[in-house]
C-alpha cells in the first residue's frame, strides 16, 4: 500500500516524517526506479514545494524549493544569461531540482566544470527525526562545517528529504557549436574522446551516443572563436558542424534519454575509457542492448530491452568490477558490485535513527 | 597517557620514527597559526599506509587522541597537536602512486606536496587546479582535510571539486575506499563528505585527484583605482558582462605599500586599490574576450590599466599579489588573518565596515582578497608585545567574522574552522544543526580521538600565546591565504 501526501511547506514535510512509519520523497517521477520500493511506504510529493526563493544573478547563485521544475529554473536563469553548467537531465520531462539532487545524475556539461555535486552550495532538508536542517551555505565559497550537501547528492532521498537548495550558476556561453565526428567504430570513438579531452579547445561536452560509431563534441563561447576551433577539429577528424536546430534536437534527445528502450531497465554505470571496450563486448550477449557513453567515456548509460535481463546484467557488471544504478524500468536498484561499510550504518543512525526512510538497498 | 598503552603504541614503529624527546617535539608544537602552541606526547612518523592504519587502530583501541599532520601550514590551527595525544606526521607518505594522463588523474599519498602534482602532470599538458598560496609546501592530505582553495575557485572550485576517490582509515579503525578513477559515481557522495572534515573523521591514505588540461593562453590585467569601491564596481561589471575570468583579485593601499617594499612591485601612482583580472582559454576565445574586458575596464575609469605583455610581466603581477601577505608581515611584528566570505555584491560595504571597525579598535588592517568569490582576507596588524594588543586584534577578527555571517556569508572560505574559529561556527548553524554535525563526527569517531578540540567549541584547547610569524612566512615561502 502506498499513500501520497503533498505538503505545501517545510514544516508539513517535517510533520509527515515525524508521524509517518516509512516515508519516501518523490518528485516528478522522471527516474521512477529510484522511488520504487517494496512494501508499504508513504510517499511525500515535493511538487507543491515549488518556486524560486532567491535568485541573484550578480552572485552567480540561486535558491529554490525542491519541487521546482528544472525547466522553470533554466528559463529564469536564461533571462539573465546564466545556466546550470551540468546540463540537468529530464528537464523537458518535468524533472525537479530535488530529484536532480537525490539522483546525482548530471548531463553532458559535467565534462567541463563538474556535476551536481560541484554546483550545490547548500541544502535545507528534513532528516529521519523530522528535523529541518540547513547545511552548507549560500555563497560560492564556504568551508565551514561538514559538507552534508555533497553527501546528499546521489543519496536517493534515503538520508533525508531535500526541501530547498542553493546552487552556483555560471554565465551561459553566448553561443555553442556542436560537431559530430564520424569515427566509424567504438575503438576509434574512444581514441577521439581521449585525445579531445586534453586538447586546448576547452570542450563543454564529449559524448559517444549509441551505437558508438560517432562522437559529439560541444564548444561554447563567441561564435567566431568557436567556429575557428571547430574548423581545426574537423581538419583532424572527419565530421560536420551541426546546425543550431540539429544540435538542439540531439542534446534534447540526449537529456531525455530518448534513445533508450521503452520500459526496459536504464542503468547508470561509472566507468573509465579503458573499461569501455570490455563492457560493450560483455553486454553484446544481450540482444539489442543500447549503451550511451557520456562525460568523456566516464559514464555508461545502459538500456536493456527487457527486465528479464536485469539480473544477468547485474552479474555481468559485478564480474567486470563495476557498480550500476537502475533509475528507470524495473530490476535491482543497484547492479554489479556493492560495497558495504560500517560508517554508512553509523551515518544512517544519525540522520535516520528510526528507519523512517527505505534503505539504499531497497 | 597510560604507560602500557604508550609502550604498545611506540612498539609499532622503529624508535627513530617515534619521537619523544622535547627538542624533537618542539618543531611540531604549532602550525602556521603560531598563536596556538601545544606539545604532543610523541610524534609518530609512519612510512607506509599499513603503519598509519596500525597507529590509528591502536589509538582507537587505547583511546589515545591523535592529530594527523602534513606540512603544518593550517591557518586555522587545524593541525595543532592535542595535549596528551600523539601527532602522526604523514610527510613520508609522499609517493605519487599513479599518474594517468589519458584518464587525467593522479593517485597520491597524503604527504605529497600540492605543487608536485602539477609538476608531475605538466609534461602531459595537465595541472592540478587548487592553488593555495602555500602550495609549494602544503600537502594534499592537508588540502583534503581542510578543503583548501586558492585564487581560481570561482571557475574551478575548491579541493573537494577535484577529489575523485579516497582511501582512508577512519578514527573508528574502519578502512574505507570511496570513488575511484571515474569522474562519475553512484550513491551518496562519501568523498564529498570526507573532504573538509578537518581531520575529525580519520586519515586519508590515498587520494585520486582529477587533473585539468592547462589553458593555452592567459591574459592578465592589472588596473589601479582611486578607491576600493571603484575596484569593486569593476568586478561587478565584469561579472555582469558574462565573462568568467579564471581569477579576480583586489589589493588595498596598505597591501600595495607592503608589496612595493617587499618585492619592488610597481603599481600606478596614486591608486588606493589594484584589481587583477586573468582570462584564460583557447587563444581564439581569449583574443575576443580580452577586447570585451578592456572595454569594461575602460568604463570603470581606472587611473591606469596595464595588461601583461608577456609571461614575465604576468609573473611579476602575480608575484606582487602572492607576496602581499608575507610583505604585510614587514609592516608589523604580528598579524592575524581571517578568510570570511561575503556575498560579492556586499564587498564594498564589508570593506567599509572593516575599515571603520579597525579604526575603532586602533589597529591597522590590510585587505587582499579573492574578489571573484567574495572571499575576504583582512590582515589585522598588531604588536604582540603591547599589553592587550592580541586581545584587541582577536576581538576585531571576531567582529569581522560576525559581520560576514550577518551579511549572509561564511566564517571561512578556505582556511577551515580549526581552533581559531570554533567559537564562531554556531553563528552559522542552529543548535539542532550543530548537534547534527557533532553526531556525524561521532559516527566517524565514536571515541572523539581524531583531532579533538577543533571545529567544535568544547572547552578543550591550548593556550593562546604571542609568538610572531611562522619562520617560513617571514622568509616569504608561505603566506596566509
Amino acid at each position: 500500500m502506498k499513500s501520497i501526501s503533498s505538503p505545501e511547506n517545510y514544516e508539513e514535510v517535517a510533520e509527515l516524517v515525524r508521524q509517518g512509519r516509512r516515508v519516501l520523497a518523490v518528485g516528478a517521477r522522471t527516474k521512477p526506479r529510484l522511488s520504487m520500493v517494496t512494501g508499504d511506504v508513504e510517499e511525500i510529493s515535493t511538487l507543491n514545494l515549488r518556486g524560486m526563493v532567491e535568485y541573484m544573478p550578480e552572485e552567480f547563485t540561486f535558491t529554490a524549493r525542491a519541487g521546482t521544475s528544472l525547466q522553470d529554473i533554466a528559463g529564469l536563469l536564461k533571462q539573465s544569461g546564466q545556466y546550470l553548467p551540468f546540463d540537468p537531465v529530464f528537464a523537458a520531462q518535468g524533472s525537479t531540482l530535488g530529484g536532480c539532487i537525490a539522483s546525482g545524475i548530471s548531463g553532458p556539461g559535467r565534462f567541463r566544470f563538474g556535476g551536481i555535486r560541484d554546483f550545490v552550495l547548500g541544502l535545507k532538508f528534513v532528516d529521519g527525526s523530522g528535523r529541518i536542517l540547513n547545511m552548507g551555505g549560500k555563497v560560492v565559497k564556504n568551508a565551514a562545517g561538514f559538507d552534508l550537501p555533497k553527501f546528499l547528492v546521489g543519496s536517493l532521498g534515503r538520508f533525508g528529504i531535500v526541501v530547498e537548495a542553493t546552487f552556483k550558476v555560471f554565465p551561459r556561453p553566448v553561443s555553442t557549436l556542436t560537431l559530430r565526428i564520424n569515427s566509424g567504430s567504438l575503438t576509434d570513438s574512444i581514441r577521439i574522446v581521449l585525445e579531445s579531452a586534453v586538447q586546448r579547445w576547452e570542450l563543454l561536452a564529449i559524448e559517444v551516443p549509441h551505437p558508438g560509431d560517432s562522437v559529439l563534441l560541444k564548444l561554447g563561447g563567441n561564435l567566431k572563436a568557436i567556429e575557428k576551433i571547430g574548423e581545426e577539429i574537423l581538419s583532424r577528424w572527419s565530421g560536420k558542424m551541426l546546425s543550431p536546430e540539429e544540435a538542439d534536437l540531439i542534446w534534447n534527445q540526449s537529456a531525455g534519454f530518448e534513445w533508450r528502450h521503452d520500459g526496459g531497465p536504464l542503468i547508470k554505470v561509472p566507468v573509465i575509457p579503458d573499461e569501455v571496450q570490455l563492457l560493450v563486448e560483455s553486454f553484446s550477449i544481450f540482444k539489442d542492448v543500447r549503451i550511451h557513453f557520456g562525460n568523456a567515456a566516464n559514464v555508461a548509460y545502459v538500456s536493456l530491452p527487457s527486465t528479464e535481463q536485469s539480473v544477468a546484467a547485474s552479474e555481468m557488471l559485478a564480474g567486470l568490477g563495476l557498480t550500476g544504478l537502475t533509475f528507470s524500468g524495473a530490476g535491482p536498484l543497484w547492479t554489479g558490485i556493492q560495497k558495504k561499510t560500517e560508517i554508512a550504518k553509523s551515518v544512517r543512525a544519525v540522520l535516520d535513527p528510526d528507519n523512517k526512510f527505505p534503505t539504499l538497498e531497497e | 597517557m597510560d604507560p602500557g598503552a604508550f609502550k604498545r603504541l611506540a612498539g609499532l614503529l622503529p624508535a627513530a620514527r617515534f619521537l619523544v624527546r622535547p627538542e624533537q617535539l618542539v618543531a611540531y608544537s604549532s602550525d602556521a597559526l603560531t598563536a596556538f602552541q601545544t606539545t604532543p606526547v610523541a610524534v609518530a612518523i609512519p612510512e607506509t599506509q599499513e603503519e598509519v592504519i596500525a597507529l590509528v587502530r591502536a589509538c582507537h583501541r587505547e583511546k589515545i587522541p591523535f592529530v594527523a599532520r602534513g606540512s603544518g601550514t593550517s591557518l586555522s590551527g587545524g593541525s595543532l597537536p592535542v595535549a596528551g595525544g600523539i601527532m602522526i606526521a604523514l610527510n613520508r607518505l609522499n609517493r605519487i602512486l599513479k599518474l594517468d594522463p589519458s584518464q587525467r588523474i593522479a593517485v597520491v599519498e597524503p604527504g605529497v606536496i600540492n605543487a608536485q602534482v602539477t609538476t608531475a602532470a605538466a609534461p602531459h599538458g595537465l595541472y592540478y587546479s587548487p592553488d593555495p598560496s602555500s602550495q609549494s609546501i602544503c600537502t594534499i592530505g592537508g588540502n583534503v582535510a581542510f578543503n583548501s582553495g586558492g585564487a581560481h575557485c570561482l571557475k574551478y572550485g575548491m579541493t573537494s571539486n577535484h577529489v575523485l576517490g579516497i582511501k582512508a582509515v577512519l578514527a573508528s579503525g574502519e578502512l574505507v575506499e570511496w570513488g575511484g578513477a571515474s569522474r562519475e559515481q553512484v550513491g551518496p557522495d562519501w568523498c564529498g563528505l570526507f573532504t573538509g572534515n578537518e581531520g575529525l573523521f580519520g586519515v586519508a591514505l590515498e587520494i585520486t585527484l582529477q587533473l585539468l588540461p592547462r589553458a593555452e593562453c592567459f591574459h592578465t590585467v592589472m588596473a589601479g583605482y582611486r578607491t576600493l569601491e571603484q575596484a569593486g564596481d569593476a568586478v561587478a561589471a565584469i561579472v555582469a558582462s558574462g565573462l568568467l575570468p579564471g581569477a579576480m583579485e583586489i589589493m588595498d593601499a596598505l597591501a600595495l605599500e607592503a608589496a612595493k617594499a617587499a618585492v619592488h612591485a610597481d603599481y600606478p601612482a596614486g591608486c588606493e586599490a589594484v584589481l587583477i583580472v586573468e582570462l584564460e582559454g583557447p587563444r581564439e576565445v581569449v583574443d575576443i574576450d580580452r577586447v570585451h574586458l578592456e572595454k569594461i575596464l575602460d568604463a570603470s575609469q581606472p587611473i591606469e590599466s596595464r595588461p601583461a605583455r608577456d609571461a614575465s610581466e604576468r609573473l611579476a603581477i602575480w608575484k606582487g599579489r602572492k607576496s602581499a601577505f608575507s610583505a604585510v608581515g614587514r609592516l608589523s611584528p604580528d598579524f592575524i588573518v581571517q578568510d570570511g566570505v561575503v556575498p560579492r555584491r556586499r564587498l564594498g560595504e564589508a570593506l567599509k565596515r572593516i575599515g571603520q571597525m579597525s579604526r575603532e579598535a586602533g589597529l591597522r588592517c590590510a585587505n587582499v582578497f579573492h574578489a571573484g568569490d567574495g572571499n575576504l582576507h583582512p590582515l589585522i596588524l598588531y604588536n604582540g608585545s603591547e599589553p592587550g594588543a592580541l586581545r584587541r586584534a582577536e576581538e576585531l577578527a571576531g567582529k569581522i567574522l560576525c559581520m560576514c555571517v550577518e551579511m549572509g556569508g561564511s566564517i571561512t572560505g578556505e582556511h577551515g574552522v580549526g581552533m581559531e574559529k570554533k567559537e564562531y561556527l554556531p553563528s552559522m548553524f542552529s543548535e539542532v544543526e550543530m548537534n547534527c554535525l557533532k553526531a556525524i563526527r561521532s559516527a566517524f569517531d565514536p571515541e572523539g580521538i581524531s583531532n579533538p578540540g577543533k571545529m567544535f567549541a568544547d572547552g578543550t584547547g591550548s593556550n593562546l600565546t604571542r609568538s610572531g610569524l611562522h619562520p617560513l612566512e617571514k622568509s616569504g615561502v608561505i603566506s596566509r591565504e
